[in-house]
C-alpha cells in the first residue's frame, strides 16, 4: 500500500501502468488454474532436464532376453565390478526389451521440446504477418486469401501430408504442425490491429505523420501480447498433442527415438496383454497437455479479461 | 435469401482453389521430382516416365497446374500407386465407415454436450458447473487415442461389453453395425463434447442475463420453457457455429480414431497412404476433407437463418 502511494505522488501515469502490473501478478499468483497448471508443467520441464539423473538407463537399448515384462519386474544386474545390484523395471519392458520407464522419462523432452518450439515459432511468424496485414490493406487482401485457404485444410491432415512429404525427423515435424497453427495466430494478431488502429491515440498517430514501423511498434504491438501469451499456450498444447498423434500413427519422428507417441505406437500390437505401455505414456502426455492449458485458461482469465467474459462469463 | 446462398457458394470457390493450389504446390515444392516421389520407393524408370507423361511434367508449371485443374474439375483424382486403383474408387469404398462413425459421434455429442452446457449455466457457479467446465479442460487434453484404448481397456476387455475393434457394414444389420460404433463415436465426442458444452454453457449465460428472460419469468412462464424455448433458442447461433468449426477436430480425429479401431475407413485410408507414401491418395483425401470442412460450414450459414428470423443477409 505505501508503495502505491509513493508512486502515486510520483506520477499519475506511472501510478497506473505499475499498479496495473502489481495487480496482474497478483491475480495470477492466486489463479488456481495458474498454479495447478504452472506447478504440473515445471514438474514436467525438470524431469526433462534431469531425465539421465533420475534412475534411467538408455532408452534406446534393446535387451532381447528381457522383453514383455509387467511393470515392477525385478532382475540383478552385475556391473563392471561383479558386484550385483538389483534393477526394478518401473513400468516393464516393451517387445524390444527396452525399459519404460526410461522411455516415458526422455519422451518429455521431445514433447516439451516440440510444444515450446511450435509456440514460439508460431506466435513471431503470425505475429510479423498479422500486424502487417492488419495495418496494409493490399497485404491483408493477398494474405488472408491464401491462409483462409490454408485454415481450410484440416490441420492433422495437412501436418501428416507435410511430413510424409518431407520425411521423418524431429525438424520436419515441428515445420508440419507450424505450418497449420500460423493462419490462426494471424487471424487473431489481425483482428485485435483492425479494431486498435480505429483509436483516436492511433489515428493522432498517423496524423503527425508517425513511420509506419514506429506505429506497428509503438501503438499496435503492445496491444497484441497478452491475447497472443494466451494463444500461444494453446498452440502448444495442440502441437504437443498432434507430435504425439504423429508419431503413433508412425508418421512422426523416427521409432527409436523415445516419444511418448512412439512407446505408445510400439505398445499397440500387444495392447491387450500388456495396457501399461499405453498407459503410462499417455498419463504423461494427457498431464502435460492438461497442465498447458490450463496454465493458458487461468492465463486468458487474467491477462484478456474481455476474452475471458465471453468464454466464461 | 436465394441471392445470400448464391453469394455465399460464390465465396467458396477461391477458398476451395486455394486449397487445390495449394496441394498443388505442395508436391511440386518438396525436393527432388515429383513424378519419382509420386511413383514411391519402388517405382520402375518405365513408370516414372509414365507419371511424367501424365503429369504433363515436362512442360512448364502453368501448363501442368492446367491440366491438373481440368482433371480435377473432371473429378479424376489420379491412380492410387499402392493400391493401384483409381482414386475416386478407392475413396467411395471407405466413404460409408467415416460417415458412420462421424454421424453416431455427433449424435452422441449433441446429446450430451448440449444439456451439459444448459445446465451448467442455469446452475452457473455451483459444483455441477464446475464439473462441467472440469471435464471440458481434461477433454481437451486427453488425447484420442489414450482415450480409446483407455475405453477398449474397461468396456471391451474388462466389461465385455462391446467387441474390442473391427466394423460392420450398416447392410449386415443395424444392431451389429451400431454396437462396433459406439466406443469408437464415443471415443471421438469426448473431444467435441467439451468443446460444445463449454459453449453452450457461455452462449446460456450470456442469453440468460437478457431483460426478456426475466419478463418470462415474471410473468410465470414455467423454468423449463424458459430455458429451452426462450433461452436455448436464442443461444443457439454460436452453438452451431462451433459445430461447424469443431468439425475440422473430427476430421483430426477420425484418422486416428479409425486406426485405434480398425474401422477401414477415409482416417485408415489417409494413415496408410502416408505410410505407403501414396501422394495421389494423399492429394485427394486432402482435397476431400477440406472440401468437407468448407461445405459444412456453408452449411451452418445457412442455418442461421432457420434459426434465427433476424438474421437477413
Amino acid at each position: 500500500m505505501t508503495d502505491n502511494t509513493e508512486i502515486l505522488i510520483d506520477s499519475a501515469a506511472a501510478a497506473n501502468a505499475s499498479a496495473r502490473s502489481v495487480s496482474t501478478r497478483y491475480l495470477l499468483i492466486r489463479n488456481p488454474s495458474v498454479i495447478i497448471g504452472g506447478v504440473i508443467l515445471l514438474v514436467m520441464v525438470l524431469i526433462a532436464l534431469t531425465a539421465p539423473w533420475l534412475g534411467t538407463t538408455d532408452p534406446t537399448f534393446i535387451d532381447p532376453t528381457y522383453r514383455n515384462k509387467k511393470p515392477g519386474a525385478e532382475r540383478i544386474v552385475m556391473d563392471d565390478s561383479d558386484a550385483e545390484t538389483l534393477w526394478v523395471y518401473r513400468m516393464g519392458t516393451d517387445s524390444l526389451g527396452r525399459d519404460v520407464y526410461s522411455r516415458v522419462i526422455y519422451g518429455a523432452q521431445v514433447s516439451l521440446l516440440v510444444g515450446v518450439t511450435v509456440a514460439v515459432l508460431s506466435v513471431l511468424i503470425g505475429l510479423v504477418i498479422g500486424l502487417l496485414a492488419g495495418y496494409l490493406h493490399w497485404v491483408d487482401r493477398i494474405v488472408m486469401r491464401f491462409m483462409d485457404g490454408l485454415m481450410a485444410i484440416p490441420g492433422i491432415l495437412l501436418a501428416i501430408a507435410l511430413v510424409s512429404l518431407w520425411g521423418a525427423g524431429l525438424m520436419t515435424v515441428i515445420l508440419a504442425i507450424l505450418i497449420p497453427e500460423i493462419p490462426r495466430v494471424v487471424r487473431l494478431v489481425r483482428s485485435v490491429v483492425l479494431s486498435i488502429r480505429e483509436e483516436p491515440y492511433v489515428e493522432s498517430a498517423i496524423s503527425v505523420g508517425t513511420p509506419l514501423p514506429m506505429i506497428l511498434v509503438r501503438h499496435l504491438l503492445p496491444n497484441t501480447i497478452a491475447p497472443l501469451i494466451v494463444q500461444g499456450t494453446y498452440v502448444c498444447a495442440s502441437a504437443i498433442l498432434v507430435e504425439a498423434i504423429l508419431s503413433f500413427l508412425g508418421t512422426g519422428i523416427p521409432p527409436e527415438t523415445p516419444t511418448w507417441g512412439n512407446i505408445m505406437a510400439e505398445g499397440r500390437m500387444l495392447f491387450r496383454i500388456y495396457p501399461h505401455n499405453i498407459f503410462f505414456p499417455g498419463i504423461f502426455l494427457a498431464l502435460t497437455v492438461l497442465a498447458v492449458n490450463m496454465l493458458g485458461d487461468g492465463l486468458r482469465d487474467t491477462l484478456d479479461p474481455r476474452l475471458a467474459k465471453r468464454l466464461r462469463a | 435469401m436465394l441471392g445470400f446462398i448464391f453469394k455465399r457458394l460464390l465465396a467458396t470457390i477461391p477458398v476451395l482453389g486455394m486449397v487445390a493450389l495449394f496441394v498443388f504446390f505442395m508436391l511440386r515444392m518438396t525436393p527432388g521430382d515429383p513424378a519419382a516421389v509420386l511413383a514411391g520407393d519402388n517405382g520402375t524408370p518405365q513408370q516414372i516416365e509414365e507419371i511424367r507423361e501424365q503429369l504433363g511434367l515436362n512442360q512448364s508449371i502453368p501448363t501442368q497446374l492446367v491440366i491438373w485443374f481440368g482433371k480435377l474439375l473432371q473429378g479424376d483424382l489420379g491412380e492410387s500407386f499402392y493400391f493401384k486403383k483409381p482414386v475416386t474408387q478407392l475413396i467411395l469404398f471407405r466413404v460409408e465407415p467415416t460417415l458412420a462413425l462421424a454421424t453416431v459421434t455427433l449424435i452422441i455429442t449433441i446429446l450430451i454436450a448440449v444439456p451439459l452446457g444448459v445446465i451448467a449455466a442455469y446452475r452457473h457457479g455451483s459444483w455441477i458447473d464446475r464439473l462441467v467446465m472440469g471435464f471440458s479442460v481434461l477433454g481437451f487434453s486427453v488425447p484420442v487415442f489414450v482415450m480409446g484404448y483407455l475405453l477398449i481397456y474397461i468396456f471391451a476387455i474388462e466389461l465385455k461389453l462391446f467387441p474390442v475393434q473391427g466394423y460392420r457394414s450398416i447392410s449386415d444389420g443395424f444392431w451389429p453395425f451400431l454396437h462396433r460404433l459406439f466406443l469408437p463415436g464415443a471415443t471421438l465426442s469426448v473431444i467435441y463434447i467439451a468443446l460444445i458444452a463449454r459453449i453452450t454453457r457461455a452462449s446460456m449465460l450470456e442469453v440468460l442475463d437478457e431483460e426478456y428472460i426475466r419478463t418470462a419469468r415474471s410473468k410465470g412462464v414455467k423454468e423449463r420453457v424458459v430455458l429451452l424455448s426462450h433461452a436455448l433458442r436464442n443461444a443457439a447461433v454460436p452453438i452451431v457455429t462451433v459445430i461447424g468449426i469443431g468439425i475440422a477436430l473430427l476430421i483430426g480425429g477420425v484418422v486416428v480414431t479409425e486406426s485405434v479401431y480398425n474401422i477401414p475407413g477415409l482416417g485408415r485410408l489417409t494413415v496408410d497412404a502416408v505410410l505407403g507414401r501414396d501422394y495421389p491418395t494423399i492429394q485427394a483425401v486432402i482435397l476431400l476433407f477440406s472440401f468437407v470442412y468448407v461445405i459444412i460450414n456453408l452449411a451452418v450459414d445457412l442455418v442461421y437463418c432457420l434459426l434465427d428470423p433476424r438474421i437477413r443477409y
